[in-house]
């Protein structure tokens, strides 16, 4: 992987500010305009090193699939942002028509291909495109992004045991954030209950397997790096478990229509009453913490940094107004995308 | 059209074949194909388009959308429809879904080819008939050959849909021979085959009971009982129609099906033509399905479950004698 210059670096913390104040407009429309964000949305805050710094290794034609916690990754990708709220609002500009919403969000013209919303099943999604890319033979690689959760999926073990197996150029990025929903990852992973990094499920499939900091997103642009490399060079896959803390609750409030929506406190406080962890975690979040790097470095000056967040305040201002500003689709265009 | 003849299950291998051969992008991969140097398909197509996989219904489904999404047209070779059960996630909530969810940004053209209904002593587990199941399902195709040349001409246009399709073919049809039309041929999905043409009854028969349809239409016309008799080919697209069209002339219908009676395709079928086609109907609609359990080991009890030539009889002489109150 090319040595990351200042520009590059600053690049990164751009994207890392983007989806922050992105997610932070989500969470606040809760609250500004009740009613216009409908069922789960989940947020990357938190993750925005780990996004970042493992999309900033991919080449132009390489592609992606994720999970349902999927803003970060097309605003890393250029996708439009009044696109990607438009659509978390429901309006007929959102990226896919209003027929997807915050869970799904997709754009294949930037290698996005898809999202499921069922724990672990986007993982052979990601192994077939990869698979996919090694009969076309252009040296695609394909990055597979979930969480701890679907390490306990079948889908998982399955998806790695092909990979590995058929050398597909495929990179598995595990977002640990040490919660599945409201479960710690102690109570649900034998490896965690072990006191082990979940990254050594990868010895079963006799792949490499790497713990990274995912708040760190130069260490995550190493390590990810170094498995592209790895994938694009026909040796097959790596699993990349990158540890984040995720800042807000899993999603927002679960309820029927009628009950206002809005984002509960983090599981910690909430479930468990670990006050502590969570102002840790808000301590070393990971935003800052990658500015004041910066600045300390001399990539970037302080007045440079809040010209960056004031840019990507401008922006969400404008993804919110042009989202609400946007109509609602015609409800009789619902069978449209029915069959291709 | 000239033909040749061949059994049911080299008849889908042909279409797979040709297929192949004209469109580089159909991959073929499952379990058990493809494990020797000397397989016609790894020969002729390579390794890059022809792979055996483990036994991981989730991956190889998923794998297959991944690489429909990407481009590629897989075909996957899952052997018996109830190991789509393992991975149905992938089947009914995905595969389907992300054309939709993506407002047509990816398109998950791929097949599902899934043997059933091998009602010869493989008991509760490897028998069962469930293409039911899927035909609700929202961007789902489901394909029901019957004989060895709608096995060719629906799984040359399966391969060829830009949609999931789940291609049911009948164990117990495996080996039973039919003339195939020679080179390319595809069946349109969504069209029924009116097989038989009679004005007293109208029978809709699908997959392996469409034999026993035609052989119970057979019987019933020494009796001067003319019976039409129509295989859906596909149930989804259901092409109802032409059932509506023969329901008109005939005024009873008769909906035969292997798997067991609640929630199936009979049902289905029943509903609608009550629903589209009530004023024509002369008799309420008769059902001759499975008996509503699990398929037995034992010959006799096996039997005693399945629709038969002597049950579809029985259904049309209780479509005949009975009447709607005029």
């Amino acid at each position: 992987m090319p040595e990351l210059d200042a520009e590059r670096l600053v690049w990164m913390y751009t994207q890392m500010l983007r989806i922050r104040e992105f997610e932070e407009r989500v969470k606040r429309t809760f609250e500004d305009h009740p009613g216009v964000i409908r069922g789960h949305t989940h947020l990357a805050d938190g993750a925005e090193a780990s996004i970042v710094g493992s999309l900033a290794t991919l080449r132009d034609d390489d592609q992606l699939l994720t999970t349902y916690r999927c803003h970060g990754y097309p605003i890393t990708l250029g996708t439009d942002t009044k696109a990607l709220m438009a659509e978390i609002y429901g309006r007929r500009d959102g990226i896919c028509g209003g027929y997807g919403g915050s869970m799904h969000l997709t754009d294949v013209s930037r290698g996005f291909m898809g999202t499921s919303g069922i724990v672990g099943q986007g993982i052979p999604h990601a192994a077939g495109a990869a698979y996919a890319a090694q009969i076309r033979g252009k040296g695609q690689v394909v990055l597979s992004f979930f969480g701890d959760g679907a390490s306990k999926q079948g889908a998982f073990h399955e998806s790695l045991n092909i990979a590995s197996l058929w050398k597909l150029p495929v990179v598995f990025i595990m977002e640990n954030n040490n919660y599945n929903v409201v479960t710690r990852t102690d109570q649900e992973d034998a490896n965690a209950a072990a006191g082990e990094p979940l990254a050594v499920k990868a010895k079963a499939y006799s792949m490499p397997g790497e713990t990274v900091d995912g708040g760190d997103p130069v260490a995550v642009y190493e390590t990810v790096g170094k498995a592209v490399e790895r994938a694009r060079s026909g040796e097959g896959p790596t699993f990349v478990e990158s540890l984040v803390y995720r800042l807000s609750a899993h999603g927002n409030l679960i309820a029927p229509p009628g009950v206002p929506l809005h984002y509960p406190e983090h599981e910690a406080i909430a479930v468990f009453g670990n006050v502590e962890e969570y102002e840790a975690a808000k301590r070393g979040d990971p935003v800052p913490r990658f500015r004041a790097r910066l600045v300390e470095d001399g990539a970037l000056s302080a007045e440079e940094a809040d010209e960056i967040a004031a840019a990507a305040q401008a922006e969400m201002q404008e993804a919110v107004d042009f989202g609400l500003a946007s109509p609602l689709p015609d409800g009789a265009q619902a069978t449209k995308y029915v069959y291709a | 059209m000239s033909t040749h003849e061949l059994p049911y299950i080299a008849a889908i291998g042909e279409a797979i074949r040709e297929e192949m051969e004209r469109d580089e992008t159909v991959l073929y991969f499952g379990q058990n194909i493809a494990t020797t140097d000397d397989d016609p398909f790894l020969k002729q197509f390579g390794s890059d388009r022809v792979r055996v996989t483990p036994i991981s219904e989730t991956a190889e489904i998923g794998m297959a959308v991944g690489a429909a999404i990407a481009g590629y047209r897989p075909v996957v070779e899952l052997y018996m429809a109830e190991f789509m059960l393992v991975a149905m996630d992938q089947v009914v909530n995905e595969a389907n879904r992300f054309h939709y969810m993506s407002a047509g940004q990816v398109k998950v053209p791929m097949v599902m080819k899934a043997g059933y209904g091998f009602t010869c002593g493989w008991a509760g587990q490897h028998t069962g008939t469930i293409y039911g199941m899927f035909m609700g399902v929202p961007g789902l195709k489901v394909a029901v050959p019957a004989t060895a040349a709608d096995a060719k001409g629906l799984m040359t246009t399966a391969i060829r849909d830009d949609n999931p399709v789940v291609f049911f073919h009948h164990y117990l049809l495996t080996l039973e021979h039919g003339d195939v039309p020679d080179g390319e041929y595809a069946v349109p999905f969504g069209e029924a085959a009116v097989l038989r043409e009679g004005g007293d009854v109208t029978i809709v028969a699908i997959g392996w009971c469409v034999g026993k349809a035609l052989a119970a239409a057979d019987q019933l016309a020494a009796e001067g009982i003319q019976a039409t008799v129509i295989d859906p080919r596909t149930l989804a697209p259901l092409d109802m129609w032409t059932i509506l069209d023969s329901v008109e002339k005939t005024g009873r219908l008769v909906v035969v099906d292997q798997s067991t009676r609640q929630g199936s395709a009979a049902a289905v079928i029943a509903a609608e033509a009550a629903d589209e086609g009530f004023s024509s109907l002369k008799a309420p609609v008769k059902l001759v399905t499975a008996l509503d359990a699990t398929i037995p080991y034992s010959e006799p009890m096996e039997e005693y479950l399945l629709p038969s030539e002597a049950r579809i009889v029985e259904g049309v002489h209780m479509a005949l004698g009975s009447s709607v109150a005029a």
